[in-house]
């Protein structure tokens, strides 16, 4: 369930993320124009593009924080946002989505602790509220997850006194608390400064390296190239080119992806 | 440049031209100084004029300042107050969370509340809750068009006092849940998403992620909700309910035949009450807004999320507010700003 079976991934046959024709409107907007995609178990995956290319709004898509307009998306063999029942779609109930919600991970760009709670508060809280797990325990394994991403010895700071590179790591911590089977990376290093990148990227490696499922929007191309087992480029709400990190970035088949490294890179 | 000590090393310090003072004639106000005088010496005239006027009867005022029916009457009007502001607090917080539920009926039903209460005047309410006897002659509990399990009289079930409080509460809480849902619409989106994505509940997302941040946004506002109602309560004579200040001082008059004396001694009361208030929503202020500033200096760095941060822990959940002291230890310093 945690996802520290490091070769869980050829053995099953689900895939761990299933995207078919999935489009998203917002009004007129089409942001999403039928992406079909398959994450597989322990794969890291890259999201590259360039900005508005929907990259994040598809990663929103999978943990329904956006809700479909046509499609289908399944998590580990199940449907998102939906149930199915003689070939009907039912909407699911909030509590349904929400039970849905706490197998996936998500972390963001601009973080979004909770700033009224310490580091560790943070993330002991969903543990806590959700699984009403047992404090001691939650406590336990929180001040572990906050070593894990390095941070032990700042569990008890507030968000606003920790680096933006810490409160990431401490974001991470917060998402694998709920020991989800996929994690989301919206962009996780976009609103830090330079030097506080590596600590962040190294914390996702030693995740991917214990092999967690992990969808990563990023404009990190070392990243991709170094750490992920596929890298998607997304362009105008289409996949354009998918393929072997390496190869994509050093042999970009199509035009607009070219474009797009020749500027990244 | 650390931690919360960035505040006090304001970066523009930096780029200033040199060390050395500037030596320069002040820049003159002559008519600042003119309109001053002007203005103490009318307000010195009209006190001494105040002091002699017969009318204004001042050995009364002292006389009535501390009767025993003016104190007793203060202290209803502080009762008043209370107990009105708290249902208010209470039934506020509930209407904007409703306001902001996705659940359209739910919805609905708040926005017709205040549709009703902040539609039509206070004044207007109380005299409605006054008669409310009348149109309501007994209270019953069971199942309609059925023998009730329960009833008791409209009269001995409410006096006027409850009705007082009722009333003020009722039209207040309709002010207080636009200004809960001020706060919580001023909490950033990404902190409901955080938490939704974390599996939470919507109740468990505003009760322990929105609400609390809200506070800071919140408190001011509701500080003046109190002063206003305080002299609010001067109009539930409506209702009719005639114990507290002004309808105490306005009965006194009548019998002396005497009203401004006892106009004076209302007003000193009410205004020794807001300026305690005062007091207090300016330290509620200082201790709400206390790391807004730091705000500023994070959020460049931290971003939506970390800026928030300001608000450090506002109920804080028996927690100490620490502020740490400024560590150097750490490689990444929450001073520098965040360019992607």
């Amino acid at each position: 369930m945690s996802g520290t079976t490091a070769t869980g991934a050829a053995s099953t046959p689900a895939p761990m993320v299933l995207a078919e024709q999935v489009t998203k409107s917002f009004g007129s907007h089409e942001v999403l124009k039928g992406i079909t995609l398959e994450v597989k178990r322990g794969e890291v995956m890259c999201l590259v593009g360039p900005s508005g290319s929907g990259k994040s709004t598809f990663l929103r898509c999978i943990n329904h924080l956006e809700v479909l307009s046509a499609g289908r998306l399944s998590v580990d063999g199940e449907l998102i946002g939906y149930r199915e029942a003689n070939g009907k779609l039912y909407e699911m109930a909030p509590k349904e989505a929400a039970k849905q919600r706490r197998d996936i991970g998500m972390v963001f760009q601009r973080f979004n602790l909770f700033p009224h709670m310490t580091a560790l508060q943070n993330v002991m809280e969903a543990p806590l509220r959700v699984k009403g797990l047992p404090k001691a325990k939650v406590e336990q394994t929180a001040r572990d997850l906050l070593a894990r991403v390095g941070l032990a010895d700042r569990a008890d700071y507030y968000p606003a006194h920790l680096s933006g590179g810490q409160q990431q790591r401490v974001a991470i911590a917060r998402a694998l608390a709920m020991e989800p089977k996929l994690m989301l990376f919206d962009e996780p290093t976009s609103a830090l400064d330079p030097e506080l990148v590596g600590e962040v990227l190294d914390v996702m490696k030693g995740l991917a390296k214990e092999g967690m499922t992990m969808i990563v929007v990023t404009h990190e191309m070392g990243f991709a190239r170094e750490v992920a087992d596929s890298l998607v480029f997304m362009d105008a709400g289409v996949v354009v080119e998918s393929g072997i990190p390496s190869e994509v970035l050093a042999n970009p088949q199509h035009q607009r992806t070219q474009a797009f490294l020749s500027k990244v890179l | 440049m650390s931690g919360p000590a960035a505040g006090s090393t304001p970066p523009l310090g930096e780029t200033g031209p040199s060390s050395e003072p500037i030596k320069a004639i002040r820049l003159r106000h002559p008519w600042r100084m003119v309109f001053a005088v002007l203005l103490v010496l009318i307000f010195v005239f009209f006190v001494i004029d105040a002091a002699f006027r017969p009318a204004y009867d001042w050995p009364a005022v002292g006389k009535y300042l501390f009767d025993r029916r003016i104190s007793m009457a203060a202290l209803v009007t502080i009762e008043l107050t209370v107990f009105s502001m708290v249902i208010a607090i209470i039934l506020g917080v509930i209407l904007a969370v409703m306001r902001l539920s996705p659940n359209p009926v739910v919805k609905s039903v708040a926005w017709f509340y205040l549709w009703i209460f902040r539609g039509t005047p206070v004044y207007v309410q109380l005299t409605i809750w006054g008669l409310i006897s009348l149109i309501y002659t007994s209270i019953d509990i069971g199942l309609p068009f059925m023998t009730p399990w329960i009833s008791f009289s409209t009269n001995a079930a409410l006096n006027t006092f409850t009705l007082a409080v009722i009333g003020l509460a009722l039209n207040e809480a309709a002010y207080m849940a636009e200004i809960v849902r001020a706060g919580l619409l001023s909490v950033d989106k990404g902190q409901e998403e955080a938490s939704v994505a974390l599996g939470m509940s919507w109740s468990q997302t505003m009760t322990r992620v929105i609400l609390p941040q809200s506070m800071r946004v919140i408190i001011p506002p509701t500080g003046n909700e109190v002063i206003s109602m305080l002299k609010t309560t001067s109009l539930v004579t409506a209702v009719p309910f005639s114990l507290e200040l002004f309808t105490r001082s306005r009965d006194i008059s009548a019998e002396t035949f005497n009203p401004i004396p006892l106009l004076i001694v209302a007003s000193i009361w009410y205004l020794f009450f807001t300026s305690i208030l005062m007091v207090g929503q300016y330290f509620l202020e200082k201790r709400f807004s206390r790391g807004v500033g730091d705000r500023q200096t994070n959020k460049s760095d931290a971003g939506a999320g970390g800026g928030l941060t300001g608000a450090v822990p506002i109920v804080g959940a028996g927690q100490p507010t620490v502020v740490l002291p400024p560590t150097h230890d750490t490689p990444g310093t929450p001073g520098t700003g965040g360019t992607p």
